[in-house]
């Protein structure tokens, strides 16, 4: 790799310092948004297919082979239809909104370690970049229901704003055991502390912690059954009721980018990252060893975006009240008691993985 | 001091759990619900006002437009003024496929409940697996009527034609394996009957996955236990029947207090709520699935027995039969009498009503003896539970309308006629 920079250093002599380092970013940050847009084009095919099938129907099946083309045609159908605006709508913070939505949900993604070294970003304190940015993304939200000017989108802001409240709260007590444990605030640390085998990720040690986590970010990222803030069928579509086309497009994006983010975070939090399973397991872990982590990472993180689908095909949803007791009552109470349970583990050394 | 005002939402008629064209103006304290104001009228098609000007056969389609889940039920209440009227009598077998038909219809209309209750509290799947039964039902709908909905089946006198003994069976398409359609068309080989008999046994099965899927399901019990709960007196005074009534605890059902048709020969229990709220009325009308199911089986046993004649023989009122009309004058006097002037009823007036999936449906018949009735009233029993909206809605949260519209079960094509 260095000789390559030598090389083109050498080629180009003023290609260096700032100018090499910015370049460099661009080309990352391409390299992770372009598959992460086709991801999320082809997980709202995957959540149509799965949900299908779960319903006793087929899901898109006309649009090229096995309807494989679906995503891009809807792309299509929304970029081409025309954006309204309500008569009395603001509209710069009408138009501000989708975009204060979709910038958080992209830029989070700079700190997430795919393999070992393969990150846009080392930050020494990715985890409080990943809480700061993820807050941010419900202001576009708050902000579209309020632009609106519109009755069903300004409940759906204030019922929106308040879940953030409750379950930010929850999703950084539950944070804190993770930080505590692998003592860093670090993600590439986090993950490389939970090097060796299946038996040290954290998901044993936390496994509350882990389903605490994991149901908060149905909250956060506004799925079934926590879908209050759109609530089809009570406040009809809550916050997009207003946005036509490629504004509605984007908040799209933005929603399904978040939840693959929060699929990714919980596996890099709770189990192993990039790691294999079969780690620390004689001849499997050998055998194994040519598979890249990145395609680890990605097979584990599938597998919580399929529980997205598959709860969201189960269960009712919750009353918006319900979701807060939910928050205030259970959650918290427990957040709390297993952070002083944690702490005091990890300064008696009880146990094998504190 | 600036005024204060509750937020005013308008509720419908554009919405997804508006059932139809509920508009529901709702006044909210924040999420709470002050005021639920419900205006109707958005499906008024006048059928009454229709009727008038019709003779008595030619209404019978209308019937089936106003509650159009439960279109067989409405007929029946229909043609029994109609009968009652005449004091004809109706053949014995025409009257078990009745029953048989108003218990398909009642698991019908619960099915649609059910699924569209599940899909207003945000349970997708339940939708569709309700409606997999229901286009089994309607299959039976299509095979006897030649219609999927409004099938136009009871006449008065008996009905239509008797049942057939060759169900329909899918046919072959681009889309369909020969293997596949073996599958489809399995159990279609026999008549009507044998059709219905393999639903019967199937269906607890499925009441089965209902259950699994909902019954216990904690988001389920939250969202519905101690929503809109209506005491049993308060039921009464309201005028609710039908599931909403026996969900408060009050034992009443048309087929057990006034039995019509054969019921009083067929054995079936009326189940009865204890809180009167909506996961009460959600657990009795599951029971009246099996319950009905249960029925059916009864009459599915009787009907294999006693074959018969399905019409009246009385041509005056119900039409000769086809054959006889080619070669015989007085038929064929008959039948042109039939289909242009229809028949006259005595002077004089009825109310017959019928427990219907919903509740008491009741049609008010007023006769001058002409070949049209002179005043035709329906007792929708939606309307009345619509009408209880305000009350069971106030103080719960807005989430909860959509609840207690489900648990309602209302359709617009009965409350607005």
């Amino acid at each position: 790799m260095i000789a390559f920079w030598q090389w083109i250093h050498a080629l180009i002599p003023w290609f260096d310092g700032a100018i090499a380092t910015i370049v460099i970013i661009l080309i990352k940050a391409i390299a992770l948004v372009m598959p992460l847009m086709l991801v999320v084009a082809y997980f709202t095919y995957a959540e149509r297919k799965v949900i299908g099938y779960m319903q006793l129907r087929v899901g898109p099946n006309r649009v090229g082979p096995k309807g494989w083309l679906q995503p891009i045609a809807d792309a299509l159908k929304l970029m081409t239809k025309e954006i309204i605006f309500p008569s009395k709508a603001n509209i710069y913070l009408f138009l501000l909104a989708p975009v204060l939505a979709i910038a958080p949900a992209i830029a989070i993604w700079a700190v997430i370690p795919f393999d070992e070294g393969m990150y846009v970003a080392n930050l020494d304190i990715s985890l409080l970049y990943v809480l700061a940015i993820g807050s941010v993304g419900v202001y576009g939200i708050i902000l579209a229901g309020w632009a609106s000017n519109s009755k069903y989108p300004l409940l759906g802001a204030l019922r929106s704003a308040s879940l953030l409240v409750s379950y930010e709260i929850v999703i950084g007590f539950a944070l804190v055991t993770v930080v505590m444990i692998a003592g860093s605030v670090n993600l590439n640390d986090i993950v490389m502390a939970q090097k060796g085998s299946i038996l040290n990720w954290y998901w044993i040690p936390l496994f509350p912690m882990m389903i605490i986590f994991f149901i908060s970010a149905l909250v956060e990222t506004n799925r079934a059954p926590f879908d209050v803030v759109e609530g089809e069928s009570e406040i009809v579509g809550g916050t997009h009721v207003e946005y036509s086309g490629m504004t509605f497009a984007v908040f799209f994006l933005a929603e399904y980018a978040n939840m693959i983010f929060m699929a990714v975070l919980a596996v890099i939090l709770f189990f192993g990252g990039w790691h294999s399973p079969f780690e620390g397991i004689a001849y499997l872990e050998a055998g194994f060893a040519w598979v890249p982590g990145i395609i680890w990472l990605l097979a584990k993180s599938t597998f919580f975006m399929f529980l997205y689908l598959w709860i969201r095909a189960t269960f009712p949803r919750f009353r918006y009240d319900q979701i807060m007791r939910l928050s205030w009552k259970v959650f918290l109470p427990w957040t709390i008691v297993w952070i002083f349970v944690v702490a005091l583990m990890t300064q008696l050394k009880i146990g094998p993985w504190f | 001091m600036a005024e204060i005002r509750n937020y005013t939402l308008n509720f419908g008629p554009q919405h997804p759990a508006a059932h139809g064209v509920l508009r529901l103006i709702l006044e909210i304290d924040g999420e709470v619900i002050e005021r639920a104001d419900p205006h109707i009228g958005l499906l008024h098609r006048g059928t009454e006002k229709l009727a008038e000007s019709k003779p008595y056969n030619q209404s019978i389609g209308y019937m089936d437009r106003l509650d159009y889940v439960s279109m067989m039920c409405n007929e029946h209440a229909y043609v029994r003024a109609i009968e009652t009227m005449l004091e004809l009598e109706v053949p014995q077998r025409a009257q078990y496929i009745r029953v048989m038909f108003d218990e398909i219809t009642r698991i019908l209309n619960h099915l649609m409940w059910l699924g569209t209750h599940g899909l207003d509290v945000g349970a997708m799947s339940i939708f569709l697996y309700a409606f997999r039964e229901r286009e089994k039902l309607i299959d039976c709908y299509e095979a006897v009527s030649g219609s999927r909905m409004h099938a136009t089946y009871y006449r008065p006198g008996g009905v239509y034609r008797d049942l057939p003994e060759k169900m329909p069976q899918y046919l072959k398409n681009d889309f369909r394996k020969p293997k596949e359609l073996e599958v489809m068309n399995k159990n279609r080989q026999g008549s009507l009957l044998d059709f219905i008999d393999d639903f019967v046994k199937e269906f607890p099965k499925s009441i089965k996955q209902y259950d699994d899927l909902l019954t216990d399901n904690r988001i389920w019990k939250q969202r519905l236990v101690n929503i809109g709960i209506v005491s049993a007196n308060r039921a009464k005074q309201l005028g609710f029947t039908g599931p909403m009534l026996r969900g408060s605890g009050v034992a009443w059902d048309l087929r057990k207090n006034q039995p019509y048709a054969v019921y009083d020969k067929l054995e079936f229990d009326i189940p009865v709520g204890v809180t009167g709220d909506s996961y009460d009325r959600y657990l009795v009308r599951m029971e009246e699935m099996r319950q009905s199911n249960h029925i059916i089986k009864q009459c599915i046993d009787w009907l294999r027995l006693n074959p018969g004649s399905v019409m009246s023989n009385d041509h005056k009122v119900a039409p000769p039969n086809r054959e006889a009309m080619k070669d015989d004058m007085e038929s064929l006097i008959h039948h042109f009498k039939l289909f242009t002037e229809g028949y006259c009823l005595p002077e004089g007036e009825v109310y017959s009503a019928i427990e219907h999936p919903k509740g008491e449906f009741g049609i008010y018949l007023i006769s001058d003896g002409a070949n049209k009735p002179y005043r035709v009233k329906i007792r929708a029993p939606g309307f009345a539970h619509l009408a209880a909206m305000d009350e069971m809605a106030k103080g719960h949260m807005l989430s909860d309308v959509v609840t207690i519209i489900g648990t309602q079960d209302i359709v617009f094509g009965e409350i607005d006629r």
